[in-house]
């Protein structure tokens, strides 16, 4: 093991700032991609729906014509 | 084949002629870009010598992507392009016709006016030998690979910045091995090899640009 | 936009297996299907790579502690690399066999390869200064990663600013390939550049004291990036897919199927 308690694990040999923010721009990049792959494919769907909709409701209104 | 690339320079360089002011654009720019560092940086003529093959290699680059951009624009507008496209000879022959006039027209006066400014610089004429050497060898390889970014934007909107963004980073192992070569002169190198990677370089672009080109143009105008 | 010229891609094959897949209705399930598995071995191999960073490897004799940085930083530069070769490879394939899922692969995958350069710039500057005293050195790595950061934001600028699909992807695909192809002799020349003028340099990996336990960390840490790539891809192909083509029938029939409740179909 090489810490002895939290403080000098957060503390890495003085080196915090260094590591931890590596580490935390890394997370906050990743994060942030995740949400807008997410975003982008649940509004893909949502296009999808809402032109298969539409499409319904011309062909309805064609129907009654 | 060589016929239609004769007259492809032919046409292209009568074309300039008689709009002579798009021709000086380029080469005012140069003069005005290389002189406005001594500005910047201070008048000291040994920092000065130091930069000099540099900025003269970035503002040649700059100068190249000033005016590249406009290559194919005119032919697109009259519709000489479609033409092109639609003619029984080669379309990479055509292309590479047209960056020969091009280069004629705008990267040989940067080589021929590059004593002045290396005069202005305090090069010494050694110094200035090799810098116009590069910039011989080194100028139609950025034209061709600038033809290729101008025919993939050719009708873009945001051009300009676009084909900035696509080709300078190509740019830059000839910016390394053009502006190098007068520091490795000074170090007491040989510049045999700068000269022989940017001739290497030359002939790559040259058998893989027109192509390129002539493929973009093709999906340019689908 | 019309289907007519891509039409080739949607000849079910039977004598090619391989190009069964290459049709995004076939390949849509499929990506949805690989889905998990690669979240789920992202997850376990990150866990396991930071615990091995932190806790297993020991402390370098040199660089003190400031060097943990390398579980990040290599990883993604070699996944910088590695997505702009794979997208060059899906480029040059969508130019030779017609297929469309290839160029959606391609323009899937930038946007990651972008950020794992942008990562590797960053986490570089980080280890630099504890290391060189500097947060920027133009050291021949940085300078390539810089490069190769510029050429993926140039791919992406030529893709968006062309508004027809079938022309953003195959002058996408021209510049990927010619970008490719100069990928090699920018690092070769930067590198060259880089010993003329300060001679070599420190390398963030050669170093001698490396213990086995680093390198497994890093390894560890690299196979979690490339399996968050591949997640990540997938989700936005499958994106790219609807996007596209919400026109087709498979869209339209997944799009009924979605309005039932059955989102994974």
């Amino acid at each position: 093991m090489n810490w002895e308690s939290a403080g000098q694990f957060w503390a890495m040999g003085g080196y915090g700032f260094f590591v931890w923010s590596s580490y935390a721009v890394t997370a906050a990049l990743v994060a942030a991609e995740l949400v807008a792959v997410s975003r982008r494919m649940r509004r893909a769907r949502a296009l999808a729906a809402r032109d298969l909709a539409l499409e319904r409701m011309d062909a309805s209104k064609r129907g009654r014509a | 084949m060589l016929s239609v690339f004769v007259s492809v320079v032919r046409r292209d360089l009568l074309l300039a002629w008689r709009r002579r002011s798009d021709v000086l654009t380029a080469l005012g720019f140069f003069l005005l870009v290389t002189s406005l560092f001594p500005l910047g940086v201070g008048p000291e003529p040994d920092q000065l010598s130091r930069i000099a093959a540099g900025v003269m290699w970035v503002a040649a680059l700059l100068a190249t992507l000033l005016s590249v951009q406009r290559l194919f624009e005119s032919d697109e507008a009259d519709g000489t392009l479609e033409q092109m496209l639609l003619s029984v000879e080669p379309l990479a022959v055509i292309v590479l016709a047209k960056v020969c006039a091009y280069w004629l027209l705008t990267g040989l006066p940067l080589v021929v006016i590059a004593p002045l400014i290396a005069l202005q610089f305090n090069l010494s004429p050694d110094e200035t030998l090799i810098v116009c050497a590069t910039l011989l060898i080194g100028t139609p390889t950025l034209s061709l690979l600038g033809a290729v970014g101008a025919s993939l934007t050719l009708g873009l909107r945001g051009g300009g910045a676009l084909i900035a963004l696509l080709v300078l980073p190509l740019y830059v192992p000839l910016l390394i091995f053009g502006a190098g070569a007068v520091d490795a002169w000074r170090a007491g190198l040989g510049v045999q090899s700068h000269l022989a990677l940017l001739g290497a370089c030359l002939l790559v672009a040259f058998a893989v640009c027109p192509l390129a080109s002539a493929a973009a143009l093709r999906i340019a105008q689908d | 936009m019309s289907d007519s010229p891509l039409s080739a891609a949607r000849v079910p094959s039977a004598g090619f297996s391989l190009f069964h897949y290459a049709s995004p209705q076939t390949f849509f399930p499929l990506a949805g299907k690989l889905l998990w598995p690669c979240w789920i071995a992202a997850l376990l191999l990150t866990v396991a790579g930071l615990y091995t960073a932190f806790f297993v490897a020991p402390t370098d004799a040199t660089q003190g502690d400031s060097y943990r940085i390398i579980f990040i930083h290599v990883p993604a530069a070699w996944m910088s690399m590695v997505i702009y070769m794979a997208m060059a490879f899906w480029c040059a394939v969508g130019l030779v066999f017609n297929t469309r899922l290839s160029f959606m692969m391609s323009s899937a995958l930038a946007p990651t390869g972008a950020l794992w350069a942008f990562i590797a710039l960053w986490t570089g500057a980080l280890w630099g200064k504890p290391t060189w005293g500097t947060y920027w050195v133009w050291d021949a790595r940085l300078t390539s990663e810089l490069i190769l950061f510029f050429l993926y934001c140039g791919y992406m600028a030529l893709q968006a600013a062309i508004d027809d699909p079938r022309r953003a992807d195959r002058a996408g695909a021209l510049i990927a390939i010619v970008g490719a192809i100069n990928v090699p002799i920018i690092y070769f020349s930067v590198k060259w550049w880089n010993t003329l003028h300060q001679g070599s340099s420190v390398s963030m990996t050669q170093s001698p004291t490396m213990a086995t336990t680093m390198l497994t960390g890093m390894l560890l840490m690299a196979l979690a990036a490339w399996a968050y790539t591949i997640g990540v891809a997938l989700v936005r192909v499958r994106a790219i897919m609807i996007e596209r083509e919400r026109h087709t029938d498979w869209v339209r029939q997944l799009s009924q199927a979605g309005s039932n409740g059955d989102m994974n179909a």
